[in-house]
């Protein structure tokens, strides 16, 4: 029973270990729970399930699977051949894994260690124990490895509650991977932090030392200089209002919970396309404008530009002046654009359209062309492809 | 006296599922890992579960420039390198320059002791990687003095991570793992009980409800936990407030009293007028 429960694991898309499963027969030799099976199933997740986010994937499977329990604990059901339970092991495992078995003095020596335990745990059974059913003669039975070797919780009290603990399912809302978006943000996120450490360094101060040292007669004098984790610098330009929104929000959500790893991280936002002015605050888009010329005068080139926006407005508004739809811009969007990456040679757009359709929209293609084609889906991939042209 | 069991503590309510995983970690000396939401006592654990089992208790709170080596030990050359300039006798001796880390006295203590690694997800992404042969085999080797430094007794290494980094897999084989779920209102009325033992049942119940329907409220930036009620309970009760202020009637005419205990955010306590707005004018 319990090598079914853990290949259901592995078909429910828990990535299980052999080296997990063996843990928690160890702890069930040395007899960490009692015979309920709520303990057993607190005890299995702690050494099988190591995301929250799986835990209801867990549940479900557990619930599969011991539904009804006890009545498949007859006294005479089938033993699991060793030859079987050898191949379907050994089909599960990975290469780690089968070296571990190797190191461990291989299938033979493994398999001699479960028999050993079965002999152990029949003279624990004599003593009582509810954990050992009767079917025992097969090595794995005593092992746990088969569904007449254990008892779950049969005369445990709590499996008589209404509802057991993992048919509540009070996980559930941590799977996030059924949203869409949620669970790559993770990854996201992990990608953009390791962005943001570049320029970490541990080091030692030289020119500071000789002089000092110097200055000291020849008395050695070390400086260092404190590591620096956060040496990138991000100006991030956001579109706002209308269909842009809700990616902006992602957006927003995604550096700021990178945003203690960058050593600044600016935010301004924009409408359809960047002119002579920015907003630092994307709810009072109307009255604080701040001058987009100060912004490049204030923020040095050694600055990453992102630019986060769905380009996909009139050509007017890139290519002539007076051509904005909100108010009169003397200077063409693209006169602004090309002036802002003259300033920040690092610079990226991503764009939260779905990359078909690129070609289809111009005004997609004439900003992809103003930034040389440093434009990116705003998926995971193309974030990872942005960050490695921004470092 | 020490104990081979954690029951959780008069300090500390640790419900069934954390005790069955808390003692899978000390029963085979491999860590265990704890999440959960900020305040749900996973820094708290490690020192109860050494207060509760009579163990001593090291704690290595990790920060973003923490490097795993600084666990184990440290070689101070700086320190020999200015001793030696100084002509200090201690010069001759490598030892006295090597500092121990947490790591280290864990392995030395004569009990099985309880080794708190806070927030590891803080550190660099190699950091817990740096650590799986130490955490595996309880045992290292110092370089300078050419000596392997072996554990005792393998330490309950409780690990805390708040999630801002995940964790890499081969880490992860080798840890338990524990979601301290958030409390559920029993649970938390017997958290509550502990730090504020004879609390008014009424004050407790309506206080309790105010709680948990503000963490209901959608659109949080962060929602209130259970420091935040603990602080929260602590000003109800030096103000006197009586339970039925909080009322479920008043608690949609007004923002709760003290509610900057709970609300620690701008913007969530503009939110929060806002609801209240909305249901006045809906009530009217
Ligand atoms: N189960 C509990 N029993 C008793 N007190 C608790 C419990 N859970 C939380 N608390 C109380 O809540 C407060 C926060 O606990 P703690 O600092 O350990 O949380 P944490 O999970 O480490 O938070 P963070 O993620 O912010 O570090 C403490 O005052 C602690 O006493
Ligand atoms: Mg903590």
């Amino acid at each position: 029973m319990l090598v079914d429960f853990f290949y259901r694991l592995r078909e429910g898309g828990l990535k299980v270990s052999i080296t997990e499963f063996l843990t928690l027969l160890e702890l069930m030799k040395k007899r960490v729970i009692q015979y309920e099976v709520e303990e057993f199933y607190y005890l299995s997740r702690a050494c099988l399930v190591k995301d929250e986010a799986l835990y209801d994937r867990f549940d479900r499977v557990f619930s599969a699977h011991f539904k009804g329990v006890e009545d498949l604990f007859g006294p005479d059901g089938a033993d699991i051949p060793e030859e079987w339970l050898r191949k379907q092991i050994e089909l599960g495992l990975s290469d780690e894994e089968k070296a571990r078995i190797e190191a461990m003095g291989g299938w033979d020596k493994l398999m001699e260690t479960l028999k050993q335990r079965l002999e152990e745990q029949q003279e624990r059974h004599q003593g009582g124990s509810k954990w050992i059913g009767t079917g025992g003669t097969s090595p794995f039975g005593a092992y746990g490895y088969n569904p007449e070797g254990i008892r779950i919780g049969q005369d445990g009290s709590r499996h008589r509650r209404a509802v057991k603990v993992w048919d509540k399912r009070e996980f559930r809302n941590l799977d996030n991977s059924l949203e869409l978006g949620t669970r790559n943000m993770k990854v996201a996120l992990r990608r953009l932090r390791r962005f943001a450490r570049q320029g970490a360094a541990d080091e030692l101060d030289l020119p500071d030392t000789i002089e000092s040292t110097a200055k000291n007669a020849g008395m050695l004098d070390i400086k260092m200089v404190p590591e620096r984790h956060n040496a990138t610098k991000v100006l991030l330009f956001l579109d706002v209002g209308g269909s842009m929104d809700d990616h902006v929000k992602v957006c927003e959500e995604l550096f700021s919970a990178a945003s203690s790893e960058f050593k600044h991280l600016e935010y301004f936002y924009f409408h359809n396309c960047v002119y002579e002015g920015l907003w630092k605050d994307n709810l009072r888009r109307n009255s604080v404008r701040l001058p987009t010329l100060d912004l490049m005068h204030k923020y040095p080139a050694d600055y990453k530009l992102i630019l986060v926006g769905d380009a996909a407005m009139s050509p007017y508004e890139i290519q002539y002046p007076g051509g904005s739809v909100e108010h009169w811009n003397e200077e063409s969007g693209a006169t602004w654009m090309k002036r802002l990456l003259d300033t920040y040679p690092k610079a990226i757009w991503l764009n939260p359209e779905p990359q078909e359709r690129w070609s289809q929209t111009p005004s997609i293609q004439m900003l992809s062309e103003l930034m040389s084609q440093r434009m990116y889906p705003l998926t995971v991939s193309g974030l990872e492809q942005g960050m490695r042209e921004l470092s | 006296m020490s104990d081979q069991r954690f029951s959780g503590t008069d300090r500390y309510v640790a419900t069934e599922d954390l005790t069955t995983a808390v003692n899978a970690a000390v029963t085979l000396g491999r860590p265990i890992l704890i999440k959960g939401e900020p305040g749900t006592g996973k820094t708290q654990l490690a020192e109860e579960i050494a207060r509760g089992m009579g163990r001593p208790l090291l704690q290595w709170h990790v920060k973003s420039t923490t490097k795993a080596q600084q666990g184990l030990y440290e070689y101070d050359a700086v320190a020999r390198l200015r001793d030696s300039q100084l002509g200090d006798e201690r010069v001759h001796d490598i030892a006295n320059y090597i500092v121990k880390g947490p790591m280290w006295e864990a392995f030395e203590q004569g009990i099985q002791p309880v080794l708190l690694i806070d927030e590891i997800d803080k550190a660099d992404i190699e950091f817990p990687n740096d650590l799986l042969r130490e955490l595996d085999r309880m045992e290292f080797y110092v370089y300078e003095t050419h000596q392997t430094v072996v554990a005792k007794h393998r330490p309950i290494i409780v690990i805390t991570s708040n999630n801002e980094k995940e964790l890499p897999d081969a880490f992860l084989r080798r840890c338990f793992f524990h979601y301290i779920r958030f409390p559920d209102k029993e649970t938390m009325a017997e958290i509550v009980d502990v730090h504020y033992p004879g609390l008014k049942r009424e004050l407790l119940s309506e206080a309790l409800n105010a709680f948990y329907e503000l963490r209901d409220v959608p659109g949080l930036k962060k929602k209130p936990s259970t420091s935040e009620l603990l602080d929260w309970l602590k000003l109800l009760l030096a103000e006197d407030v009586p339970a039925e202020i909080l009322s479920s009637d008043d608690r949609r005419k007004s923002l709760p009293p003290m509610h900057g205990a709970l609300l620690k955010n701008e913007q969530d306590v503009h939110l929060f007028e806002r609801l209240i707005f909305l249901n006045q004018r809906n009530a009217r």
